[in-house]
C-alpha cells in the first residue's frame, strides 16, 4: 500500500531542487513538506510576517513584491513552476522582507523551516548536499538581480 | 541628383553612397520613443534582404542613422523599419509621416545564419529594441515552418509599456509550434505576465542544446549574460550569433567608424558568431 508519504516523495522527486537525491535524503524531506495550493490573487505571505516555509513552487506563478508609498507596488520577480522561494525560513530572524502574491493558481510544497533547519543540522550529509542546492539557486537569482538591476534597456542619451 | 538616379535601372543600385529616395507609405507609433516606417519600394521592383541586414536612412538634412530592416524578407514589395528615437537623425526620422521622403542606402551587412540553423531547434532571444532586427528571422522561421525543429522566442523588456509588436507575440504564442516567451524588467501589479529578466527562461525552454542555433540582438551586457546562460546548459559557443551596435557612417567599410577589434561591423558584422567576438566584449577599449 502506498502511503501518502510515499506519494509526496515520489512527487517531492520530480522538483529541480529535489531531483537526484537519494531516497532516504528524500524521505528525510518529505518529513518536514506539505502540500499548499494558493488561488489566483491570494497571498502565500506578506512581508514582516513569519518566515515558517521554504517552498518548492510545482505550478502557477507568484509574483515577489513590494509595496512603496509613492511608487505602489513593484513587482521584483515572478517565480514558476520548478523555482523556489523563501531562504528567510531558514535564516534568522526568519521574518518574510518581501510580499508573495499568486498571479495564476499556485500549487507548491511548503518544506516547514523549523523541521528543515533540525534535520540539516542533524544529518550533515544531508545538511551539505541540499544547502549546496541551495546556493545554486541563490546564486542564479542573484545573477538575475544584477542583469535586471543594470536596467539594461534603459535609453542612455 | 534625382536625375541620375532616374536614368539608372531600377533594380540596379548605381552605388552604395549614393541613396534612394523611397516615399513612407505608413508611419505608426510602437511604443513611447519606438515608431515604424514603411517604404514604398514598388518602383524599384521591390527591396531584397535578408534577415539582419540594415539601412542607411536619411532624412533630408539631419545625416544618416543605420536601421535594421523588421519587415518579412518574404514579402520584399515592403520595406519595413522600426525604430528607436534617441538622437537627431532618428528623431528627425520619427517626425516624418505618410508622403515624405527618405534616402535609403542598402541592405549591408552579414545576416543571420538561417540556413545553418535549418533541421536545428532555433532560439531566438531579443532585448528591447532588439526583437526588430530579429523579427525577419521570425517571419523567416514562420514562413518555412518545416525547416526547422523546435523554434523558441525569448524577448525581455523594460516595461510592460515597452513591449513591441504585442499583438505579433502574441499570435506567436497562440502558436502550438512556437514557444514564446515575454518578459518584463520591471512592472506593477497590473502587468500579469513575467517579471524577471531573460536568461531565467533560456533554462526554461525546450531545446537541444548539441543541436541548436541561436540568435541574440539585445544590449550586450544582456547578450553577455544571455551566452553565459546558453553556454551553461551545453551549447558551444560556435552555435551563438549576436549582433554588434556601434556608431556606422559609410555602411560599406570605407570610413572606419564602425571599426570592432579587426573588423568593421558595417561589412563583417552586424551578425557575428559569439565565440569570434566575446573576448572583445570586456574589453573596455573596444
Amino acid at each position: 500500500m502506498v502511503t501518502e508519504l510515499q506519494t509526496l516523495a515520489r512527487s517531492l522527486r520530480e522538483h529541480s531542487l529535489v531531483k537526484g537525491l537519494s531516497d532516504g535524503h528524500v524521505d528525510f524531506l518529505s518529513g518536514c513538506t506539505k502540500n499548499v495550493r494558493v488561488a489566483q490573487g491570494r497571498f502565500l505571505f506578506r512581508e514582516g510576517s513569519s518566515a515558517d516555509e521554504l517552498y518548492l513552487v510545482r505550478s502557477g506563478k507568484i509574483a515577489l513584491e513590494v509595496h512603496d508609498g509613492a511608487r505602489g507596488t513593484i513587482v521584483l520577480e515572478t517565480i514558476g513552476a520548478d523555482d523556489a522561494l523563501g531562504w528567510a525560513a531558514l535564516n534568522p530572524p526568519y521574518r518574510w522582507n518581501i510580499d508573495a502574491q499568486a498571479i495564476e493558481p499556485t500549487l507548491l510544497f511548503a518544506i516547514n523551516g523549523a523541521c528543515l533547519r533540525q534535520k540539516l543540522d542533524a544529518d550533515h550529509s544531508f545538511g551539505y548536499v541540499f544547502t549546496r542546492r541551495l546556493m545554486n539557486e541563490i546564486h542564479e537569482r542573484l545573477e538575475r538581480l544584477r542583469l535586471q538591476a543594470l536596467d539594461v534597456y534603459r535609453v542612455r542619451s | 541628383m534625382t536625375n541620375l538616379l532616374a536614368e539608372a535601372p531600377a533594380s540596379v543600385r548605381p552605388d552604395v553612397m549614393i541613396p534612394e529616395f523611397l516615399p513612407i507609405t505608413r508611419a505608426r507609433r510602437d511604443t513611447r520613443d519606438v515608431f515604424t516606417i514603411e517604404l514604398d519600394v514598388s518602383a524599384r521592383g521591390g527591396f531584397s534582404f535578408a534577415p539582419g541586414q540594415f539601412n542607411m536612412l536619411y532624412p533630408f538634412g539631419m545625416g544618416e542613422s543605420a536601421i535594421s530592416i523588421s519587415g518579412d524578407p518574404d514579402c520584399p514589395d515592403k520595406l519595413v523599419h522600426t525604430i528607436r528615437a534617441v538622437g537627431t537623425v532618428t528623431k528627425a526620422l520619427q517626425a516624418l509621416r505618410k508622403g515624405d521622403i527618405v534616402g535609403v542606402r542598402g541592405p549591408f551587412g552579414r545576416p543571420w545564419p538561417t540556413s545553418d540553423a535549418c533541421g536545428k531547434d532555433l532560439v531566438i532571444i531579443a532585448g528591447g529594441i532588439g526583437l526588430a532586427p530579429l523579427r525577419p528571422v521570425i517571419y523567416h522561421a514562420v514562413n518555412h515552418r518545416d525547416a526547422f525543429r523546435k523554434i523558441a522566442i525569448i524577448y525581455g523588456t523594460r516595461t510592460p509599456a515597452d513591449l513591441l509588436f504585442p499583438k505579433e507575440l502574441e499570435q506567436w504564442r497562440g502558436r502550438l509550434d512556437l514557444q514564446v516567451q515575454v518578459t518584463v524588467d520591471a512592472a506593477d501589479r497590473s502587468w500579469k505576465g513575467h517579471t524577471g529578466v531573460v536568461t531565467k527562461h533560456i533554462g526554461r525552454t525546450e531545446f537541444d542544446p548539441g543541436n541548436t542555433i541561436a540568435m541574440m540582438c539585445g544590449p550586450e551586457i544582456m547578450m553577455r549574460f544571455a551566452a553565459r546562460e546558453l553556454e551553461r546548459l551545453g551549447m558551444p559557443t560556435e552555435s551563438i550569433w549576436i549582433t554588434m551596435e556601434r556608431n556606422m557612417r559609410c555602411g560599406a567599410a570605407l570610413c572606419g567608424h564602425c571599426q570592432f577589434g579587426p573588423s568593421f561591423i558595417c561589412k563583417d558584422g552586424p551578425v557575428y558568431r559569439y565565440d569570434t567576438v566575446a573576448h572583445l566584449l570586456s574589453v573596455r577599449e573596444v
